[in-house]
């Protein structure tokens, strides 16, 4: 092809500006947050508040670890069409270190005042002469032990996040310096990262989710977790790229980049329906009784309407309503997806978590919404002041100009 | 009254193509179709074509797929041989899953094969309907209906003003039926 004179009418300098009602509000859902937790805990609530602190520590972390995913992605695939919306991801990747040392201290106090991972966690479990021995949770003990289990955490919490660094420092040295070098060192660590993310990730969801239940297991346990992650992660990107548009920035994005963001939903919703149904359907079928227990605390009278509200949730209704091509090309379509699947997978979280947890003494009241509202909240203030801090377009990037012209 | 039947326009680059096609709407030239050796971002939009039905085709075929998979499952193992396995209801309904989802995308693909060789006269036996062998080489090539559009000069002027390489007037549609 010929040279062409690019010309275009963006407003590459333009800055986000975080203040007035979006800072006032996100502040205000941060005091909800923490006034729920004081609420659990005074109204002796102690368990139930820790659960939902899990609940949404874990979320809000896998949110920003998708960031820092979706970036690594986009590198190793040298991919073109997201660098106008790649501030986004990054903003959520910068957050990561701070979610992450939420999501630790939330596993740790859990683990010393007993109300998270008792199940492996307690007095005299792996004591054979014990009242409370517990064979199976012994033979567990070399792996599921306090020392060992804060250690991973704290690795693989701690990696993630100085790889969220990483890139943070290639991509401000990209904007101020250009060049192709950044670009690919970039490419080199994110596949570097995308090796350890993805050992680790299924790891990460046995010990903080999975061992909640620690007679339980299941292999599908992790991918199904990451494939949570993704999507939910996923919503959050499209999300802000639609209310910042909304908001009269990012005039370069248009309905081409939201389809693809809309293709990646689809598919990983779908990507979420096959781990969980291979997880399910093969339990159900070998019907041995160590792994039948999961689905049969899911399947008691106050989880079963949950359980179906699940699966419609994140399967059903974005197959149906996400397939046709014109309804990921429509704002306000992809919006209500979105919000609907972020919901989705918060009763996801809590389908994992609360039967072995709470189990019968579940609730849905002010301690999940509250603590709900306020990480929320906390995920906004964090992420729309990264955001605030920098130019909205990578400028230095070598795929922008792919980026403005991407039709499909 | 001349025999022409086809009128068509090679050009070397994507960009003098799309620059002839500017030239020939201008020019109130109806467009018959474009060939061209990959795909151009933007010239369907550019040419008006609607588009592709293929999808709900797809839709369809899977769809067949599904019911096909429920129809004989249900047939075999809950109606007419209704067996214990392993304890399960006869109608065990995840159990059925993975067959439904393989008949689906197997019904999908295949219908999508055959749709394909339908669309594009490539069945064994028949002809396939190529207009200029080299649109699937290194020219991109407009091609005009010369009954539909009687001036075939100013077509020509157009074409070459356009930066066209080489005019053709071709008295058969299809090249490969010789």
């Amino acid at each position: 092809m010929g040279n062409h004179n690019h010309t275009h009418t963006h407003n590459f300098s333009e800055q986000f500006v975080f203040s007035g009602k979006l800072k006032t509000w996100s502040l205000i859902a941060i005091v909800v947050g923490v006034l729920s937790i004081a609420f659990g805990f005074l109204t002796d609530h102690a368990e139930r508040t820790y659960a939902n602190l899990l609940l949404m520590a874990y979320y809000f972390t896998c949110v920003c670890a998708t960031g820092l995913f979706f970036i690594a992605l986009q590198y190793v695939a040298q991919a073109g069409w997201a660098t106008g919306l790649l501030r986004i991801p990054q903003a959520m990747s910068r957050v990561l270190p701070i979610a992450s040392v939420i999501l630790f201290v939330v596993c740790a106090a859990g683990l010393m005042t007993h109300n998270l991972y008792h199940h492996w966690n307690g007095d005299g479990l792996t004591d054979p002469s014990s009242a409370n021995y517990d064979k199976i949770i012994a033979g567990k003990a070399v792996y599921l032990n306090v020392p060992f289990f804060l250690a991973r955490l704290a690795i693989f919490l701690g990696a993630y996040s100085f790889f969220a660094y990483l890139f943070a420092k290639y991509a401000q040295r990209e904007a101020e310096q250009g060049g192709l070098v950044f670009y690919d060192k970039s490419i080199k660590w994110s596949a570097v990262f995308l090796i350890i993310f993805g050992f680790t990730t299924p790891i990460w969801a046995f010990d903080t989710i999975m061992s909640l239940e620690a007679h339980w297991f299941s292999t599908m346990f992790g991918w199904y977790n990451f494939a949570a992650m993704w999507v939910s992660g996923l919503c959050v990107i499209t999300l802000i790229v639609i209310l910042l548009k909304k908001g009269g920035y990012l005039s370069w994005i248009n309905e081409n980049h939201l389809h693809d963001l809309g293709k990646f939903i689809f598919a990983f919703s779908i990507f979420w329906t096959y781990v969980w149904f291979a997880q399910f359907l093969l339990i159900y079928y070998a019907n041995m009784p160590e792994e039948t227990v999961y689905f049969y605390k899911r399947w008691e009278p106050e989880y079963l309407p949950w359980f179906w509200v699940n699966i419609v949730i994140n399967f059903v209704a974005p197959i149906l309503i996400l397939m046709a091509r014109g309804s990921k090309r429509q704002t306000n379509t992809l919006m209500f997806v979105c919000i609907m699947l972020l919901c989705g997978h918060w009763l996801d979280y809590y389908m994992m978590i609360m039967p072995g947890t709470v189990e019968a003494h579940r609730g849905f009241g002010i301690i999940e919404i509250g603590i709900a509202i306020g990480f929320a909240g906390l995920f906004a203030f964090l992420t729309l002041n990264q955001l605030s801090k920098r130019s909205m377009v990578p400028t230095n990037h070598p795929f922008l100009e792919e980026s403005l012209h991407h039709q499909i | 009254m001349s025999n022409i039947k086809y009128i068509l326009g090679h050009f070397a680059d994507p960009d003098d193509l799309m620059h002839g096609i500017d030239k020939l709407q201008e020019g109130n030239v109806k467009i018959y179709d474009v060939f061209t050796p990959m795909p151009i971002h933007g010239i369907e939009d550019k040419l008006g074509i609607k588009r592709s039905r293929l999808g709900k085709v797809a839709f369809c075929f899977g769809l067949t797929g599904t019911i096909t998979a429920i129809s004989m499952i249900y047939y075999m193992l809950v109606y007419d041989w209704p067996m214990n396995i392993g304890g399960k209801p006869h109608f065990a309904f995840p159990d059925f899953v993975p067959i439904m989802f393989e008949l689906t995308v197997l019904f999908c693909s295949f219908g999508m094969v055959g749709t394909y060789f339908f669309v594009n006269h490539l069945a064994p036996g028949r002809a396939p309907r190529v207009m200029d062998l080299r649109a699937t080489n290194d020219r991109f090539v407009v091609a005009i209906d010369a009954k539909e559009n009687p001036y075939h000069d100013k077509i020509d002027n157009i074409l070459k003003e356009a930066g066209a390489v080489e005019i053709k007037h071709n008295e058969r549609k299809y090249v490969s039926y010789e």
